[in-house]
């Protein structure tokens, strides 16, 4: 039955409220705990002051836990700011577009080096400036994709939903939270689910800060590991994993699952029907009745801080505000000089130690990594399709391995660079080869739970229908399932090549105590330049993996995605 | 405050509107269009799609801007939405992340209405609208009518004195659709809502005469008012009553008036570059077999031949057999031609056979496809050649539209068939 919300019920306390009161209140003083450990002197943190005691982990847990959500926060601040300024101002948009989808195709952790020093100077002495430092880090990887789903929202608005907004005339605050953040949040909490899995890999990786000469081990799992890889504490990285994985099953439960739960009621399609997925805590959420107390005033706050009529739209005559052409020209001219500027500005600084034979070796190594990447997300595919496949057709099954395949994805795979070592110098193998598979065992995960997605969601009528014509056997895969699945594992593909990029720069080159394996590769190229804290070279090196990625994505990726929208899409 | 009976609401003055064309020529969609709407009326704007009506409901609404004329609400240009003036959309236009309530809250909530007056008006207007106890469903749980309902709750909860209806009962199964319209005829006569005045966007003639105290007849290419028709009957209408037949059959004639064919301004522009209807060859067999079976026998009434197949939207329909010589139509109504009659009892293979005759002869764009393709020596070309060729004349939506319609009459006739990956005209379909 339809209840009616605001019916007040009497205030009486129910079960739920046992679980839900003392769980906010525990989150409430970790973070407050958490916070208050991270404002120490630089020199607590680079004597490199981790210890190995497993007592300690849970708190080194947190302080990870809590880089990961200031991330976070800060990429959601990013992505309402930067999309909306995008969608809105077409000047801006004409910058603010193609430099976003630059800085997507991008190597963050090639980035670590330059913020560092950035945020070291900043706050001179203190460990937050190198917190800074690894927080920007982590929004280096999770901003971009959000900031581009939102702003691809807004530029898909319903036309009947901005009409029916202009004809009551919200303000454009209200605008602003009543349709077009309400409209973006589906596809803003999946990319927000996205970025967090892709950041527990680099909270890890950028918790060990070295470039040059600054050296700073923040406290945090990242860190653990390292410290324990350094003394070849092979327990110790186990227990490592333990926590993370601990971590990451808390983060789901009490995060992702309700999010995702939650933004189900903002997909614009108008038809109900299909079974939500459920989440327990946030039904707690929802029932507990000391929540319901503490929401009531939240809530009202909430939607006097959504209506306020700030920004009132303008009457008409007083907004014609025409955009003349030349100005359109002066501004492309200008935007034109500062792109040419600052491309010859970065040639002089790489030029000032390095030759055109510098740049072609670089290339070499850039198409190494290039056969890495193809062969293994080939193989990945090959591998991953058939199985998710499989697994999607049969939701039982599905129910199980989806969870555990979009966990894959968001475990660190980086913890467990260590463990290849040890098995590569036990077999004496050849680290050209066997380092390369590390690139994708974080990423290939992406194309499992994409394909897993997109065969459950195959229509069953298509399925009856492929049945009672017979069709079977490979025909079966290649008319019927393949086609169906494509968009999704085109989908998967781009998100898990742009990763193993991103994941060469560590795995190319990978330690155990003081056996280090290096593949040459742009990675390791890269790699070793953050080591020695060479700019040219690192700049250089960032350079041509950007190209690598963009050229790529634009000559593969973009053209199959073009494809699949058009042809594939079931509707 | 003085009160008048007869206050104009609404007043336009040699409306007119223009947009531009990619191919540079400007289209016209609204030309010199006067009205004035007194309180206590319901006017409705009755015309084919793409007469500018919708045009013109949305310039009054001040989501648009006129290129021409004066728009008057209640004595004052309006030069953006304005208070006073609510609008109910064919989409329903919800927002599903909202609960009933919280949508018919949404127009006081731009108002700065305080929290409480807002609940207490919402409530009032739910209830009004007959949405008692769905305050906190949302609108995905509700059926189309339902969801319509919320429309209207959230515009009267405003208190307009001008409702603008766009189509809105046309999105519903006819069953939703009556029963809607009588409850809010019933509130109308009533008096139980706050507006003054009702301006409605139909195609549906007998909803025209069902609704309203005029009606304005709006012709296509330019949209312009053709002729102005007073309804004088009591509510509640009734169907079979003689006089409301005649006005209906008037109207439809109206609608067709002109009837030497092709005459101007069925569709918009003349050659190769008329904007064609994307009209599916199922529904012109269907509008011809009907006609052509009893209890028609060849000539039909065209709100009679309507009612049979359930079709409100039949005009566009009707005029695209007579532009290929199917059927003629004359003051409301249609009358197979001899090829007509042949198509309706002729097997597929010699329909598709008489259907490809009559395009290539009757439809300028279709012969010029053809003969572009008999020319070329690998008998090809690509879409894009004639989607540009069609922007010269009308927008790049309409460019799109007919060169769909082309496309589906063009396969069916076998005429010509496409590649549509490849976007690609060619004489044979690969076999």
């Amino acid at each position: 039955m339809l209840a009616r919300g605001f019916a007040l019920r009497p205030t009486v306390v129910n079960r739920w409220d046992f679980v839900a009161v003392p769980l906010i209140f525990g989150v409430l003083v970790l973070t407050v705990y958490g916070l208050r450990g991270m404002d120490v002197p630089l020199g607590a943190v680079e004597r490199s002051a981790i210890s190995l005691d497993r007592a300690e982990l849970p708190l080194y847990a947190l302080y990870t836990t809590l880089r990961m959500f200031a991330a976070m926060l800060a990429s959601l601040v990013f992505t309402l700011t930067y999309g909306a300024l995008a969608a809105k101002s077409r000047r801006a948009e004409m910058i603010l577009v193609p430099v976003l989808d630059i800085l997507q195709s991008v190597p963050i952790l090639g980035f670590l080096s330059f913020t560092v020093v950035f945020f070291l100077s900043l706050f001179p002495g203190r460990a937050i400036g190198a917190e800074c430092a690894a927080v920007f880090a982590i929004f280096t990887s999770q901003a971009w994709n959000m900031a581009f789903s939102f702003y691809q929202s807004l530029r898909t608005l319903p036309d009947d939903l901005q009409e029916v907004s202009s004809s009551f005339r919200l303000s454009g605050w209200q605008r602003f939270w009543r349709l077009e953040v309400p409209f973006a949040m589906p596809g803003l909490v999946w990319n927000m689910m996205m970025s967090m899995s892709g950041g527990w890999f680099f909270v890890v990786a950028a918790e060990t800060i070295s470039v040059g000469a600054h050296h700073a081990m923040l406290p945090g799992l990242g860190s653990y590991v390292a410290t324990a890889i350094a003394a070849r504490d092979l327990a110790g990285v186990g227990w490592a994993l333990a926590t993370m994985l601990v971590v990451i099953v808390l983060y789901d439960q009490l995060m992702f699952r309700p999010l995702a739960v939650w933004a189900e009621k903002f997909r614009f399609e108008q038809t109900a029907g299909y079974a939500a997925p459920e989440s327990w805590s946030l039904r707690m959420l929802r029932t507990s009745r000391v929540v319901a107390v503490l929401r009531r005033p939240a809530g009202r706050w909430l939607r006097a801080f959504a209506t306020a009529r700030w920004l009132v739209p303008r009457r008409r005559n007083a907004a014609t505000m025409i955009s003349p052409r030349t100005l359109d020209w002066a501004f492309s001219a200008l935007l034109a000089l500062v792109c040419v500027a600052s491309a010859g500005l970065t040639i002089r600084f790489v030029a000032t130690e390095l030759d055109v034979r510098e740049v072609v070796r670089v290339f070499g190594l850039g198409f190494l990594t290039l056969i890495r990447v193809v062969v293994l997300i080939a193989l990945a595919s090959v591998v991953w399709v058939p199985i998710g496949i499989w697994v999607g057709l049969r939701p039982t099954w599905t129910r199980w391995v989806q969870p555990i395949a979009q966990f894959l994805a968001a475990f660190p795979a980086n913890l467990l660079f260590p463990l290849a070592v040890v098995a590569i110098v036990r077999f004496h193998a050849s680290p050209g080869i066997w380092l390369s598979p590390l690139m994708v065992l974080g990423t290939q995960w992406y194309i499992l739970f994409n394909v897993i997605a997109g065969a459950s969601a195959f229509p069953s009528d298509l399925r009856d229908a492929a049945t009672n014509m017979h069709v079977r056997g490979w025909n079966w895969w290649r008319r019927v399932i393949v086609p169906g699945v494509f968009p999704y594992y085109v989908t998967g593909g781009i998100t898990a090549s742009g990763g193993s990029w991103n994941a060469s720069i560590v795995s190319e080159t990978v330690s155990w105590g003081d056996t280090h394996l290096t593949a040459a590769g742009l990675g390791s190229y890269i790699a070793a330049a953050t080591d020695a804290g060479d700019y040219p070279r690192i700049v250089l090196g960032i350079a041509v993996m950007s190209v690598f990625v963009t050229v790529f994505n634009r000559l593969v990726w973009r053209p199959m995605y073009a494809y699949a929208e058009r042809r594939l899409r079931i509707l | 405050m003085s009160y008048v009976l007869d206050e104009t609401i609404l007043d336009l003055k040699g409306v007119s509107k223009v947009f531009p064309t990619p191919g540079g020529q400007p289209r016209t969609v609204l030309e010199n269009v006067e009205l004035t709407l007194k309180s206590r009326e319901i006017v409705g704007l009755l015309g084919r799609s793409g007469s500018g009506k919708s045009t013109l409901l949305r310039i009054i609404a001040g989501l648009g801007e006129a290129s021409g004329g004066d728009v008057e609400y209640r004595g004052a240009p309006v030069d953006g939405p304005a208070d006073g003036i609510a609008m109910v959309f064919q989409t329903f236009a919800l927002f599903p992340w909202l609960t009933v309530l919280q949508n018919v809250e949404l127009g006081l909530e731009a108002q700065g209405v305080p929290p409480r007056e807002r609940r207490e008006r919402a409530l009032k207007a739910i209830d009004l609208i007959g949405l008692d106890g769905f305050e906190s469903a949302y609108p995905k749980e509700l059926s189309g009518g339902m969801r319509q309902r919320i429309g209207f709750a959230r515009a009267l909860v405003t208190r307009p004195n001008l409702l603008l209806l766009d189509e809105p009962f046309s999105a519903l199964d006819v069953l939703t659709a009556e029963t809607l319209r009588t409850d809010f005829l019933d509130l109308w006569c009533e008096g139980r809502m706050p507006i003054k005045a009702v301006l409605i966007v139909t195609h549906n003639i007998e909803e025209a005469v069902l609704m309203c105290d005029r009606i304005l007849v709006f012709s296509s290419n330019p949209g312009r008012v053709v002729a102005e028709v007073r309804v004088d009957l009591p509510y509640p209408r009734n169907r079979q009553d003689p006089a409301f037949r005649a006005l209906v059959d008037t109207l439809y004639a109206r609608m067709t008036s002109g009837s030497e064919a092709p005459r101007p301004g069925v569709f918009p522009g003349t050659g190769i570059g008329m904007v064609l209807p994307a009209i599916s060859t199922n529904l012109l067999s269907g509008l011809i077999e009907a006609i052509a079976a009893p209890p028609f026998k060849g000539k039909a009434d065209l709100p009679d031949v309507a009612r049979s197949l359930q079709q409100t939207d039949i005009i566009p329909i009707a005029e695209t057999l007579q532009l290929l010589r199917f059927a003629d139509l004359a003051e409301g109504d249609i009358r197979l031609t001899p090829a007509g009659q042949q198509f309706a009892v002729a097997e597929l293979e010699h329909r598709k056979e008489m259907f490809r005759q009559h395009l290539l002869f009757y439809v300028p764009l279709a012969a010029h496809i053809r003969r572009v393709l008999d020319d070329r020596p690998g008998h090809r070309a690509p879409t894009s050649r004639f989607q540009d060729e069609l922007e010269d004349y009308m927008g790049e939506d309409d460019a799109r539209q007919t060169l769909r319609a082309i496309v589906s009459w063009g396969r069916y006739a076998e005429a010509f068939a496409l590649d549509q990956e490849a976007g690609v005209f060619s004489l044979e379909d690969p076999r």
